[in-house]
């Protein structure tokens, strides 16, 4: 690392005065503390995200304040020939935020100020760094939410949300991120602040801001987001339906879309999740059913009563043992709490998890949750099923024990072997985690050349050398100038 | 409407068609064959395969090759309770998607940008790429659907696409009122698919299970007097994007001309004059020039067309 290149960032992010802020933030504590950290200690915590890859290795980790300090930050990166990686909290599941080739870190948490909420546009313009759970219960109250809820809402931030494109169990009806992405500035690789997109419905020229949704940090950086609000429903129902057999949960999902009611979430838990979801939380899960199916119906009242007695109808067709009706809102929180920290349950039974992510065609979910048994029985390894059922997404979940000799090879082989089942099914090999340095290798299982080398052509259009986080989604042969630009490749990610 | 299988072969057979030299457009139902300017003299003009490829219901998407008209489409959809995003105005899926213009009443239909699953394209080399994936949920690499809708065709021609279809409402109602606020109709509302304001009279599209539309009906009977009516207003010729904020006060929009009809929440605008041209983005531009000119070097891909 060069002092030189110290100076420069350090000059750019001058340490900073405590900000107004409209959600409040612990920061008083940083006040007078340097943006730009090259002490091992902030480094080495910035070297991995919450997927289980490792290998990265960080330069200086900036803490920009203003999309102006982001593109000094570019532009000195630029002049010194070195990398970025823009990160927000690191809770990525596809090693997307791991920074390879010892790039500046550009870490967006504090910017992370609700900017304008605008109801007449029914649009909020936030910074990246804002919470995604902080932004819905801002808005909460004006009668709107953001409504991409990924488990991890509490912690992730919307600038990582946008650029995984990140889901969560409402986004069955609601739509994936992109979806609620109106418009986003980017400060580009090359330095340059643009804005992609617009609050008008069809914004001239080709669709930027859908191709750079998705980008995992490899397009440039968000630095303000307009994100679309949407109607707080008045109405809702979830249902719990406990099943016999977890083949009978998966086609109750297929047999509720195939019916016509599209409902706002519909996840599947299975029993030794289930188990370990009802220790942690205490939701009133039932323990002795083989899977359960966690279904919402949301929207005016009449409606909403349709088709939460469709959907009851519909399950016991199909095996349901038991149907259940929230009966309160503490009730109906308490079981979407159980949902949302079931891998914080996981961590009572084993210390590591290995959380994976693929998507197959509802009709083939029942036939291939019992191949990713069947996987993990062969591994001798034990899998959890806990998944967005609704649009076929499944998350397999293996839990081991890192410190047992051999057990990362198996995790790895059965991992690879869930991936390849998924393709066969017809299925792809990401719902929303994204590909990060996790997929890479499994592209070309997916795509041709040809699809991968115009995935490539999409990057250097945004990105032409390659600087905003190489190494990453494009596998290496195919990528453009991702090898010049790494420093490290590491070796063996999984060491 | 002929139900095909061979996937490959037929796209294999556009591909030749298109071949890997020499200006080239694909020829649709020519509803918005100017848009963006026509292709320039001597383009060699090819047509898209035709016709369902594959279509399960209970996955909500379809693959159909990217000539087939969205009227053909619409009635396989409707035949199994479904329907999309695509606007019928006589043309191609494949011009649908490459136009990327929404219905107006996209707030019920969903958006256009995001119907497009999977897009199985001819590049400029000739090649069949595939962009996207077939299921309703997928992030396995760059969002390339997104750069292709709205394209003008001028990134890879569309040979077959997979779509997201939706169940279609079982009640749809057009109420009309010959003066009413456009603001407070729209708000009192959860989701209505189009609320329209020509100035002095609005028009709302509802849908859903009967019972919410009834609910919503009685709602708006507060507001106004409304009754039913067959549809939407006709529409002046041009098209506008602006802000909702901006269709909310479309009468004082400089240019506009006399008629309009707005679509509040959206800001779509329809008026009687084209909509002045807009300030581009040089940066923005700059992306899209780089990326037309990698996907397509010798601007052989609907030449004299720009989005
Ligand atoms: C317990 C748990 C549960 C989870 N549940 C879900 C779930 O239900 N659904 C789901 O989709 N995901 C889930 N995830 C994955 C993860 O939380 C999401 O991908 C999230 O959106 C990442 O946000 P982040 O702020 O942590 O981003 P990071 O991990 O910091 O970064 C993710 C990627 O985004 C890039 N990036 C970050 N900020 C910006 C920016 N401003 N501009 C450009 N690029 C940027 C990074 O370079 C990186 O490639 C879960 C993760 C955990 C640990």
């Amino acid at each position: 690392m060069t002092d030189e290149l110290e100076d420069e960032l350090r000059r750019a992010l001058p340490a900073t005065q405590v900000r107004g802020s409209r959600i409040r933030r612990r920061r008083g504590s940083d006040a007078g503390r340097s943006r730009v950290r090259t002490d091992s200690a902030e480094r080495a915590l910035l070297r991995r995200d919450a997927s289980v890859f490792d290998g990265g290795v960080a330069g200086p980790v900036c803490f920009p304040e203003t999309a102006a300090e982001v593109q000094a930050i570019v532009r000195i990166a630029n002049a010194h020939g070195r990398a970025i990686v823009p990160r927000g909290a690191g809770t990525g599941l596809a090693g997307g935020a791991i920074p390879l080739g010892a790039p500046i870190v550009i870490a967006l948490t504090r910017m992370n100020r609700i900017l304008e909420v605008d109801t007449i546009n029914r649009v909020a313009w936030v910074e990246p760094g804002v919470i995604n759970l902080d932004l819905s219960k801002y808005l909460r109250p004006m009668g709107y939410h953001f409504a991409p809820d990924p488990s991890s809402q509490q912690v992730c931030t919307i600038g990582g949300n946008l650029a995984n494109n990140s889901g969560g169990p409402h986004c069955l009806a609601y739509g994936v991120t992109d979806t609620h992405i109106i418009a986003t500035e980017v400060v580009l690789p090359s330095g340059d602040i643009v804005m992609l997109g617009g609050l008008d419905p069809e914004p001239d020229g080709l669709d930027l801001r859908g191709a750079f949704v998705g980008g995992e940090g490899t397009l440039g950086i968000a630095t303000k987001i307009a994100v679309r609000l949407t109607k707080n429903p008045p109405a809702v129902r979830t249902l719990l339906l406990s099943f016999g057999h977890v083949a009978d949960a998966a086609n109750t999902v297929s047999a509720v879309i195939a019916a016509g009611i599209v409902p706002a979430a519909m996840e599947v838990m299975d029993q030794r999740i289930t188990i370990a979801v009802e220790n942690y939380v205490h939701a009133g899960y039932p323990i002795d059913a083989a899977a359960v199916l966690l279904a919402e119906v949301e929207g005016l009242e009449g409606g909403v009563q349709i088709d939460a007695d469709r959907i009851g109808e519909i399950g016991r067709a199909h095996g349901a043992t038991d149907v259940r009706l929230a009966a309160s809102d503490r009730e109906r929180a308490l079981l979407w709490k159980g949902r949302k920290t079931a891998f914080g349950a996981i961590a009572q039974i084993k210390p590591d998890y290995y959380l994976h992510d693929t998507v197959v065609p509802r009709a083939k979910l029942a036939e291939v949750l019992a191949q990713v048994y069947e996987i993990a029985d062969r591994h001798e390894l034990l899998v959890m099923n806990v998944f967005h059922a609704g649009d076929g997404n499944l998350h397999p979940l293996l839990i081991f024990d890192g410190r047992e000799p051999g057990v990362l090879d198996r995790v790895h082989e059965a991992g690879a072997e869930i991936v390849r089942a998924s393709l066969a099914a017809g299925g792809v090999l990401s719902g929303e985690h994204g590909i990060g340095v996790e997929k890479q290798a499994y592209m070309s299982e997916q795509f041709s050349d040809d699809d991968l080398d115009h995935q490539n052509r999409l990057r250097q259009s945004f990105d032409p050398h390659c600087r905003s986080n190489p190494g990453k989604v494009i596998p290496m042969g195919h990528s453009c100038a991702d090898i010049q630009a790494l420093r490290r490749v590491p070796t063996g990610v999984w060491g | 409407m002929t139900v095909s299988t061979e996937v490959g072969t037929r796209l294999a057979a556009f591909a030749e068609a298109v071949g890997p030299t020499g200006p080239v457009a694909v020829v649709g139902g020519r509803t918005r064959w100017d848009l963006g300017g026509a292709p320039t003299e001597g383009t060699r003009l090819v047509t898209a395969p035709v016709g369902v490829v594959d279509y399960q219901p209970q996955e909500m998407t379809i693959r159909v090759g990217a000539g087939t008209t969205v009227a053909d489409l619409n009635q396989v959809l409707a035949d199994a309770g479904q329907r999309c995003a695509l606007p019928d105005r006589g043309g191609t899926v494949g011009g649908a998607l490459a136009v990327g213009q929404n219905d107006i009443d996209l707030l019920g239909r969903g958006r256009v940008r995001d119907a497009a699953l999977q897009i199985d394209y001819i590049s400029a080399e000739g090649r069949v790429v595939t962009a996207g994936g077939p299921t309703v949920k997928n992030v396995s690499g760059f969002n390339l659907p997104k750069a292709l809708v709205g394209s003008l065709g001028t990134l890879g021609l569309f040979g077959e696409v997979i779509l997201r279809t939706n169940p279609a409402p079982a009640t749809v109602r057009w109420l009309h009122a010959e003066r009413a606020e456009p603001l407070p109709v729209f708000e009192a509302l959860l989701r209505p698919a189009a609320v329209l304001f020509d100035g002095q009279a609005v028009w709302v599209k509802l849908e859903g299970h009967t019972v919410d539309v009834d609910a919503e009906s009685r709602a708006l009977e507060a507001l106004a007097s409304f009754r039913e009516v067959e549809g939407p207003p006709p529409l002046p010729p041009h098209r506008w994007s602006v802000t909702p904020a901006d269709a909310l006060r479309a009468a004082t929009l400089p240019g506009q001309g006399e008629r309009f009809v707005a679509a509040i929440g959206v800001g779509l605008l329809f008026a009687d004059c084209p909509q002045p041209a807009r300030p581009a983005d040089l940066a923005a531009r700059q992306v899209a020039d780089r990326m037309k000119q990698l996907f397509d070097p010798s601007c052989r891909l609907n030449p004299g067309r720009r989005p």
